[in-house]
């Protein structure tokens, strides 16, 4: 188990003082102002030697992402920096906590980062439903500009750098980080078509890297702590800490943040108080958010929480939020529920994620009680790699992996309710 | 005219409005208003009684020097736009998988006991109810949204007491409905117990 020293995010339960005064106790921005002194390059070759890859669910390297930013302004466009805080995914609760109770990891982070990348300014892009959590940040960034931590002459830096709080207002779409661009120049989230990517065309036109709030949050300790420090934690290519937020059926759902690559089983039973009924009551875990495939007991009994770890059998640790499921859950229910999410949540914008999330959903909810035929099952998986992979954004792909998941694993369940829907049917004809 | 209900009355932002919107704009380059109108529908929203009309579309649209159909795709697309009047108190269920494993169901239920049907106000137009897809506070489901605030961590019974709260005129506590710090686990954390001082308050 993860050492508390080596904790980042000291206050996630809110015990103690969200506030500024607090949170310098804590150690924030503690010597910012020298890191800064260190110079851009080196604060990206830190952020990639500590190996870290993004929060928001992708995994893409984060110090890499921060160098294909411009270096210079060739054509006087400004950079920016955009934090994703348009939290959304089904299971996902960590960054709300991030910002009610550690709001300064996040501006200290903005700083850092957006100097690094040459970027006049931040914006956070809150989901619109987290009203609280956007006062809370925006009395935050208050008290760092008192303080003149950001500003004119950043920390006394020399550096000008402002930040700002945008508040979205209702649209899952609005995650993907172009679909926020959009949404941030006030417009339908609707995602684009990339080439260009942000970092040449992003907000207003100009070059922009959006980044994950929890990605942004662990960058001053990484600066502070050394990228050794953070690479040590974890294992290869999966370095450092991850807050994981355990949700569904176990005795204490909670956030917590362990070491990457903590076995699924450990992280159920230390934290959560294990699997309600037992670990052998388990039936399925969703282990990164609802868009990505389920993974049965078997899987899960020995399975290590990282990027690679999962995507070995077939899913994936997206943000990280462990979805557990008993056996008393109707999982193909519980599935359906998700298809009939997308579906809802798609922008209208691609034709096979417009029609084939609405499609999918409607045969989940026959399939769930098992008034289809058996071949639609593989027609459903057919249809399902029909959406993958031919879209805009990854939302399609998103829509077809929990249904993909469910087939792969649970085909035997899927034909059992159709045979017993007509054999019942039988019953009652006869 | 568009095809939004009309209030019948025209819509102004209020004084103290006008200076938030001042303040909103000066966070977006020069010429990039645009950026506004998310805030902007937002603030004229809760003047507006909790509610969108076609006068506000026209207004902001005015304000913003942008069509009237550009800001009325954008009151569509978003789900929080509430484009008709509706209770005061609006009640926002989350049904999405998380919570529906730990019985948003029952919490259903409860809310169709005390009179609130989906898609629907109450007749003396205290309650609007909207089933809605996940609020991101999924380690506390079931829960809901009520206005601006979260209730978690619900029961059949406790949004029960929460809705007969609202009914009695009353605010409830927001946040978790049983004994609970946040999104740390019943019973305590199982780390960084030493933070858990003796002037640590919930705030």
């Amino acid at each position: 188990m993860l050492n508390d020293q080596d904790r980042i995010f000291t206050n996630i339960y809110g015990y103690q003082p969200w506030t500024i005064d607090a949170a310098l106790k804590r150690g924030d921005w503690d010597g910012t102002k020298e890191l800064m002194a260190k110079g851009q390059e080196w604060i990206i070759e830190q952020v990639k030697e500590s190996g870290l890859r993004g929060r928001g669910g992708a995994g893409f390297p984060t110090g890499l992402k921060w160098s294909f930013m411009p270096k210079e302004s060739k054509d006087g466009r400004p950079s920016y920096l955009v934090v994703n805080a348009d939290e959304s995914e089904p299971g996902t609760c960590k960054d709300r906590e991030i910002m009610r109770h550690d709001p300064q990891k996040i501006i200290e982070g903005a700083l850092l980062a957006g100097y690094a990348m040459r970027a006049k300014a931040a914006y956070i892009y809150v989901r619109g439903e987290f009203i609280l959590e956007t006062e809370r940040l925006e009395a935050a960034i208050a008290q760092a500009y008192d303080k003149g931590f950001i500003g004119k002459n950043a920390c006394g830096s020399g550096y000008d750098f402002d930040v700002y709080v945008h508040r979205g207002a209702g649209a899952y779409i609005c995650g993907e980080e172009t679909a926020l661009i959009e949404s941030l120049e006030g417009k339908k989230g609707q995602p684009r078509l990339k080439p260009p990517f942000p970092a040449n065309v992003g907000v207003f036109g100009c070059p922009t890297t959006v980044n994950n709030v929890e990605s942004i949050a662990v960058a001053p300790t990484i600066l502070r702590r050394g990228a050794g420090w953070f690479s040590g934690l974890g294992r290869p290519k999966n370095t450092g800490t991850k807050i994981f937020c355990i949700s569904g059926h176990v005795n204490a759902p909670c956030n917590v943040e362990e070491e990457m690559g903590i076995p699924l089983r450990e992280l159920i039973e230390k934290h959560a108080g294990g699997v309600r009924g037992g670990w052998d009551n388990l039936l399925a875990v969703i282990p990164g958010g609802s868009s990505v495939p389920l993974i049965p007991k078997s899987i899960c009994d020995d399975v290590l929480m990282d990027f690679d770890s999962l995507k070995e059998v077939q899913t994936g640790l997206g943000t990280a939020a462990v979805i557990v499921m008993d056996k008393s859950t109707d999982i193909v229910k519980a599935i359906a529920k998700l298809s009939h999410f997308y579906k809802h949540e798609s922008c209208g914008q691609c034709t096979p994620c417009r029609e084939g999330t609405g499609w999918m959903w409607r045969v989940m909810e026959r399939l769930a009680v098992g008034k289809a035929q058996k071949q639609e099952i593989d027609m459903l998986l057919d249809v399902s790699k029909q959406v993958e992979g031919h879209t805009i954004c990854a939302l399609g792909d998103a829509a077809a992996w929990p249904v993909q998941g469910l087939i792969r694993h649970f085909r035997p369940e899927l034909e059992r309710r159709i045979d017993a829907f007509h054999g019942r049917t039988q019953v009652a004809a006869e | 005219m568009l095809n939004v209900t009309q209030s019948g009355g025209p819509f102004a932002f209020s004084e103290e409005n006008q200076k938030k919107i001042k303040t909103i704009l000066a966070k977006y380059p020069e010429g990039r208003q645009r950026s506004a109108i998310l805030p902007m529908l937002d603030l004229a929203q809760r003047q507006n009684d909790g509610w969108v009309s076609s006068e506000v579309i026209e207004h902001v649209a005015e304000l913003l020097e942008l069509t009237e159909i550009q800001v009325l795709e954008v009151a569509t697309f978003y789900t929080m736009f509430i484009l008709r009047p509706i209770g005061r108190v609006h009640v926002q269920l989350c049904g999405t998988t998380p919570c529906w494993l730990r019985g948003s169901d029952d919490v259903l239920r409860a809310c169709n006991d005390m009179g609130l049907e989906t898609g629907k106000t109450t007749e003396d137009g205290l309650f609007h109810l909207s089933e809605v897809e996940c609020l991101g506070a999924c380690c506390n489901a079931p829960m809901v949204q009520i206005n601006d605030d979260y209730y978690e961590d619900l029961t059949y019974d406790s949004m029960k007491a929460v809705l007969e709260a609202f009914k009695r005129g009353e605010t409830p506590k927001p946040g978790p409905q049983v004994d609970r710090q946040f999104s740390a686990p019943v019973g305590g954390p199982t780390v960084l117990k030493d933070m858990i001082t003796a002037d640590a308050g919930k705030e």
